[in-house]
């Protein structure tokens, strides 16, 4: 197939950035979307150009790194899906394809595609955690968690920290990584202590970060490629408002 | 740490503080978070979600008054009266009227502070683009954002234009339209008999539709409630069955005045 | 062969103390000096890598009051490829009644490492094990529960017991978000100084001991001395050696190889683990492997049909005419054999041409049978996420096909040597995790990495370390312009230089390539004298034009992606020549080693312990200089060397 893109290219954090065009020839349908962009890569090193910055690692739609919005979409137009784990066989010979990187203040481009997302761990270190100090654990039997809390724990918690929900929300609002902390650590046993104090402090944090408010629209889940679902939003409202209620912890 | 904010400072001294005085370490001193988080995004969501459900009460009162018009004069009339009545003695006349007006404006002024602050900060957390801030104009509508959502903010601005208009109109008795007169329903007649009042009134119903199709919806997710997939669905049906009636509600009244089948 | 290496001191003392191994650990613990907690704060201490090892220990020293700094190449701490680790977790709870303990897991853990591991550290490692589960459930980590709301286990390859520990497909990940949230919760309180985007391109040493490291700043080019009173190394494992590998394209041997060339002894090197379940080629484009968990061989059944070349569909093809060669030749384990006798009895197959799928490299993992018996929901509930991930890379519905799975690279056992303290031939430097050498042998056994980086983190390495303070740190003060801080920064400074001024017509990529294959082909799941030959051969003069040839574009003052890759290759390329040495060093067969010369009648790995019972431990003595063996022997007390068989 032969592909044209579109990409942003931006040199540094302070330069001014625009779109430049690339034709990439070649380019097989099993291919992933990131190793047809290292086909364009080796291209442009081959004419001794500046090969296009992207973030990448684990190329399996689990670490979280890779953050591209392609056509305007964050992942790109597959459901479910982190832009690695995007194969070209979506896409049909011929095809123009926008590549452009997270678009938010509070992640600042500091090169082509890549983004600067330490925002969300300074939402984690504001409380984003069960404090349980090295050695002091109970058995691990000692508290049962009933399935159902597991679960909901669970499907909480495998959000991959990408940041594409930023991306995508007309807002610009972290609520669904938020929530999705959230709401694993709030539906633990272990996590009740911290409750208030926890959705208190990451939402605060989460505004400082000047992430936008939520209003709810759900293009956040609609790109999410784990599927973090909207009511992780809610239980972490419903959390802040409980923890402004009651005066305890 | 660039960008670092000014909430993480302070908070990094009080875990400093705890450790110091052997108090456990945790997310801290929550008098603190509180006092910051009542500001939050998620608690103005709520004011404005708490407002602007007093008005949908207010609203779906009011429409049951107003189809009150198919009773005649004398009932409509009789209505407004009893608003102003009612209470007596207890309260002084039209004291309960304006217990309810109080309580309205109070949530009008949270409902568009709330607003108003939040709009500026979803402006200022997309660079003041909002969902067009991407340079591709591929999939400007995103994945499946609905047109009511993306309309809240400029729909609700056409439905406050819109309630000052009405006010002036058939409350003041202060622009009149087919002719001013001391009976609400003979306003109401009049009014409704010209063709431009009522697309007036029926754009802005519509627009209020839509923001009561969404701000249903929201208000119920910013309260916490949308605590499932399948309480979502709920949550959704009820927004969608609330502004459909209080659409048809309203629009009933103008439709069949200018029709002529009141008058 | 000589010419290759010098033979050197044999290493004596690894610091184990004497006594039954069930009170080593204790007898260590008691032995450590202390450190009060006011001085803690005056102590510092580098940590290099964000994974399970590095963000465990990063959180516990700084909550211990250490002053703390940890580095990752990655945006966030959170990205570490332990992130990707998705069967489970071994921790010998005996929870299920079935017999597990201590010493069982001991046992099966130096037995799955083929007796190539030390017993000491094996053992406690099965000591704490159980700690690690506690912990980690206190942490808020979800993992699988039954309705009755107790902890759910599975097994896992190579044991017969039920003690792995799991979330879903995605344990790795759960335990990672742990320890970082762990380690976030330092950073808050101050204790902890995190530094992302960063790369450790040397280490200094000072007066024979570690005082620091060099990294660069991976968005702006800035070179920074950071100084400390001791460096712990959990920068993973060197897997992209080969370069298609199930992990993540970052990994690289850099950090460790830069301490190898500082001093530091590097073990085992040709002990690289090859794992069974893997998403097979589909390219030349191809740029890494996807693993499918090994737990689906816990209910999936590998076979190829019996036909060399039978060209049909796998649903065409009638149970008769399948060969389900696991459970034919190994009918105790079955499907469940470890991973090397799993990965070879698959190259085996498709080297005699029954191979599935184009290329016929390839094998079917077939869940049939298993959704006939359990139903789709119950698949689902297990392995949905590794269903749907296969769906997406090969477009093919393992729901309605059967998989079809090859073996890759994936672990390496080998890795910096390190004693009983964890601590490498160079005092201060401390190893955890992946990077060292020093628990699984000549194999790993599946769900016993994470274990490994979990005790060393939270619970071996705080222990050990703080008798290195005791007795070494503090002492004296260095700053960033000590001539030997000075002298490594130029160096690191020199060696960017020469990459931006070759400027050659190779890329980066097309040498890792290159590099990679020559690796895979004469270094991977079979070995002999005369292909490691030929792969020296290759190698070095693929290193000579790799020097002269390379092309990195840019500048160093800038977020520069192909200068971060070609220092990460150039290191792959020394790192490959002393894993074929090794190689070819060590004449048997022993756990993920198949060296043809040395193999039963029946084709199984024939291991020599008179001769080999030992550690490779490798001293570097320059460039193109051969390098020195330092021979650890292992004894074995606790256990009884037996040939491994899983008939
Ligand atoms: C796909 C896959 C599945 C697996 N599944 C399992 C399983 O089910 N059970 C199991 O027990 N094991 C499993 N493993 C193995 C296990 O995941 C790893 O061995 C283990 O996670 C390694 O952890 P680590 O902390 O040592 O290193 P890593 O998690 O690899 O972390 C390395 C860290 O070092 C940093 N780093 C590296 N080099 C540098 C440098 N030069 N400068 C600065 N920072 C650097 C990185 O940024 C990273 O933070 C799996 C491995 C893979 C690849
Ligand atoms: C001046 C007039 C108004 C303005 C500027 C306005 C603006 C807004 C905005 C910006 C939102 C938030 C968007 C969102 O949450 O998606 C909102 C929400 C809402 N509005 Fe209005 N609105 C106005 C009038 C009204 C009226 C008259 C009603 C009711 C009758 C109403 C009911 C609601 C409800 C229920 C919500 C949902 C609250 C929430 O998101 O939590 N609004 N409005
Ligand atoms: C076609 C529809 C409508 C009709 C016929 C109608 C009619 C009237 C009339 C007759 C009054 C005066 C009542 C009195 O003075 O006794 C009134 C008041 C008012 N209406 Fe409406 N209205 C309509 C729609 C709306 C809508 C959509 C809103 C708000 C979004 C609204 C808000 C108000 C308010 C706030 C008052 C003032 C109440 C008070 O006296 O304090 N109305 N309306
Ligand atoms: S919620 Fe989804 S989109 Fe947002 S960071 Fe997590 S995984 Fe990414
Ligand atoms: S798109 Fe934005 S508005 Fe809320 S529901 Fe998602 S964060
Ligand atoms: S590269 Fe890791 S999720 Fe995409």
């Amino acid at each position: 197939m032969k592909i044209t893109l579109r990409i942003w290219r931006q040199h540094d954090r302070e330069a001014a950035g625009r779109m430049v065009s690339y034709g990439v020839d070649g380019v097989s349908p099993d291919m992933s979307f990131l190793e047809m962009l290292d086909v364009l890569n080796e291209q442009l090193t081959a004419a001794g150009d500046d090969p296009v910055a992207f973030d990448n690692d684990c190329r399996e739609g689990i670490c979280g790194m890779c953050s591209l919005v392609i056509n305007g979409i964050a992942h790109g137009p597959e459901g479910l899906t982190a832009s690695c784990q995007l194969y070209m066989r979506h896409f049909s010979d011929g095809d123009t394809i926008d590549i452009e990187p997270w678009r938010s203040p509070s992640f600042p481009i500091l090169k082509d595609l890549i983004v600067d997302r330490s925002a969300f761990d300074r939402i984690i270190q504001a409380g984003g955690y069960i404090s349980s100090p090295t050695g002091a654990a109970p058995d691990a039997a000692a508290m049962l968690v009933p399935k159902k809390d597991a679960d909901r724990a669970f499907d909480a918690a495998i959000c991959i920290g990408c940041g594409a929900c930023v991306a995508a929300c007309p807002n610009g609002s972290a609520m669904l990584f938020t929530g999705a902390k959230a709401t694993h650590l709030g539906a633990l046993p272990q996590g009740q202590i911290e409750r208030n104090s926890r959705s208190l402090a990451m939402v605060n944090q989460h505004d400082a970060e000047g992430f936008g408010g939520c209003t709810e629209i759900g293009e956040c889940t609609a790109v999410c490629p784990v599927g973090i679902p909207l009511d992780m939003i809610s239980r972490l409202n419903g959390d802040v408002l409980s923890a402004l209620r009651h005066n305890t912890t | 740490m660039p960008g670092a904010c000014e909430i993480a400072r302070p908070r990094m001294l009080a875990s400093w503080l705890d450790r110091a005085y052997g108090r456990p370490m945790g997310t801290g001193n929550v008098v603190g978070l509180r006092s910051t988080a009542v500001r939050s995004s998620v608690a103005l969501h709520a004011a404005m979600a708490v407002s602007g459900l007093i008005m949908v009460l207010f609203l779906l009162a009011h429409m049951y008054g107003n189809l009150k018009i198919f009773e005649g004069r004398q009932a409509f009339d009789g209505y407004s009266g009893y608003l102003r009545e009612a209470g007596e003695p207890l309260l002084p006349r039209t004291g309960a009227l304006w217990i309810v007006r109080v309580v309205l404006l109070i949530s009008v002024l949270v409902h568009i502070y709330a607003a108003f602050t939040l709009w500026h900060r979803s402006r200022s957390a997309t660079a003041g683009k909002g969902g067009w801030r991407y340079e591709t104009t591929k999939n400007r509508r995103g994945v499946q954002r609905s047109y009511a959502s993306f309309t809240m903010r400029w729909g609700g601005v056409v439905v406050g234009l819109f309630v000052i208009y009405h006010l002036l109109h058939l409350s003041a008795d202060y622009i009149a339209p087919g002719g001013a007169s001391p009976s609400p329903y003979q306003r109401v007649v009049n009014g409704f008999s010209i063709w431009w009042v009522v697309l007036s009134y029926m754009i802005a119903l519509i627009a209020l539709g839509f923001h009561l199709r969404h701000g249903v919806w929201s208000a119920f997710a910013s309260l916490g409630t949308n605590s499932s997939v399948a309480r979502r669905r709920v949550l959704n049906l009820v927004a969608t069955f609330v502004a459909l009636l209080i659409l048809v509600g309203f629009l009933i009244p103008p439709l069949v005045i200018f029709a002529g089948w009141v008058r | 062969m000589a010419e290759l290496f010098t033979v050197g001191e044999t290493i004596r003392d690894t610091k184990a103390p004497a006594g039954p191994i069930q009170d080593q650990w204790e007898a260590r613990r008691f032995g450590a000096k202390l450190i009060s907690p006011a001085n803690r704060r005056s102590l510092s201490v580098i940590i290099v890598g964000t994974g399970l090892a590095g963000a465990s220990a990063a959180a516990t020293l700084g909550e211990a009051g250490y002053r703390v700094k940890s580095f990752c190449y990655q945006d966030s701490p959170r990205r570490a490829h332990s992130i990707a680790a998705q069967g489970g977790i071994n921790a010998a709870k005996d929870y299920r009644n079935d017999g597990d303990s201590i010493r069982r897991l001991f046992y099966d853990t130096v037995k799955g490492g083929d007796y190539r591991s030390r017993e000491s550290n094996v053992y406690r490692l099965a000591e704490v094990s159980s700690s690690i589960i506690d912990q980690c459930v206190a942490q808020g980590v979800p993992f699988a529960r039954d309705y009755g709301g107790l902890l759910d286990t599975r097994s896992f390859g190579g044991v017969q017991v039920s003690r792995t520990f799991y979330a879903r497909g995605q344990t790795g990940q759960q335990l990672l978000l742990g320890a970082y949230q762990a380690l976030e919760r330092q950073a808050a309180a101050g204790t902890v100084e995190v530094h992302t985007r960063h790369e450790m391109l040397d280490l200094i040493v000072i007066d024979g001991k570690t005082r620091g490291i060099v990294v660069r700043d991976m968005v702006t080019g800035a070179l920074e001395t950071h100084l400390a009173d001791a460096v712990v190394l959990a920068s993973g494992g060197y897997s992209n050696v080969y370069h298609l590998s199930t992990n993540a394209v970052g990994c690289n041997t850099t950090a460790t190889w830069r301490a190898h060339r500082k001093g530091a002894l590097f073990a085992n090197p040709c002990f690289t683990q090859i794992h069974p379940t893997c998403i097979p080629v589909s390219g030349e484009h191809q740029s890494k492997l996807t693993l499918m968990s090994e737990s689906l061989r816990n209910d999936g059944r590998i076979w190829v049909p019996k036909e060399a070349a039978d060209g049909r569909r796998p649903g065409e093809i009638p149970d008769g005419e399948r060969d389900y060669y696991l459970e034919r030749q190994y009918p105790a384990f079955g499907n469940l054999v470890p991973r090397d006798v799993a990965s070879r009895a698959a190259k085996n197959q498709c080297d005699a041409g029954r191979g599935a799928g184009p290329g016929g490299r390839g094998v079917y993992l077939d869940f049939a049978d298993a959704i006939a018996r359990l139903g789709r929901a119950a698949i689902e509930e297990k392995y949905g996420n590794l269903f749907d991930m296969y769906h997406k890379i090969t477009d093919d519905d393992p729901y309605q096909v059967p998989m079809r799975i090859y073996p890759a690279v994936h672990y390496t056992m080998g890795g910096l040597w390190v004693d009983y303290d964890l601590e490498s031939s160079i005092p201060g430097l401390f190893v955890i995790g992946e990077a060292n050498f020093s628990d699984h042998g000549a194999n790993r056994l599946g769900a016993s990495a994470l274990m490994q980086g979990l005790a060393d983190g939270y619970f071996i390495l705080p222990n050990t370390i703080s008798d290195y303070f005791a007795k070494n740190a503090g002492t004296e003060t260095t700053d960033a312009s000590h001539p030997e801080a000075v002298k490594a920064v130029d160096a690191v400074r020199a060696r960017i230089t020469t990459f931006l001024t070759i400027n050659g017509d190779r890329s980066v990529d097309s040498f890792h390539q290159e590099l990679g294959s020559i690796v895979w082909e004469y270094c991977g799941m079979e070995r002999n004298a005369e292909g490691l030959q030929r792969a020296l051969g290759l190698i070095r003069a693929l290193r000579e034009e790799f020097w002269t040839n390379v092309k990195v574009t840019g500048t160093n003052e800038e977020l520069n992606q192909t200068l971060e890759r070609a220092g990460r290759v150039a290191d792959f390329f020394e790192l490959a020549e002393l894993m074929c040495i090794d190689a070819l060093h060590r004449l048997e067969s022993c756990g993920s080693h198949f060296r043809t010369e040395s193999q039963t009648d029946d084709g199984e790995a024939l291991r020599d312990d008179a001769a080999f019972a030992y550690v490779a431990a490798w001293e570097f003595t320059g460039d193109n200089a051969p390098p020195i063996l330092r021979k650890e022997s292992l004894e074995y007390h606790n256990v009884e060397l037996t040939q491994r068989s899983y008939k």
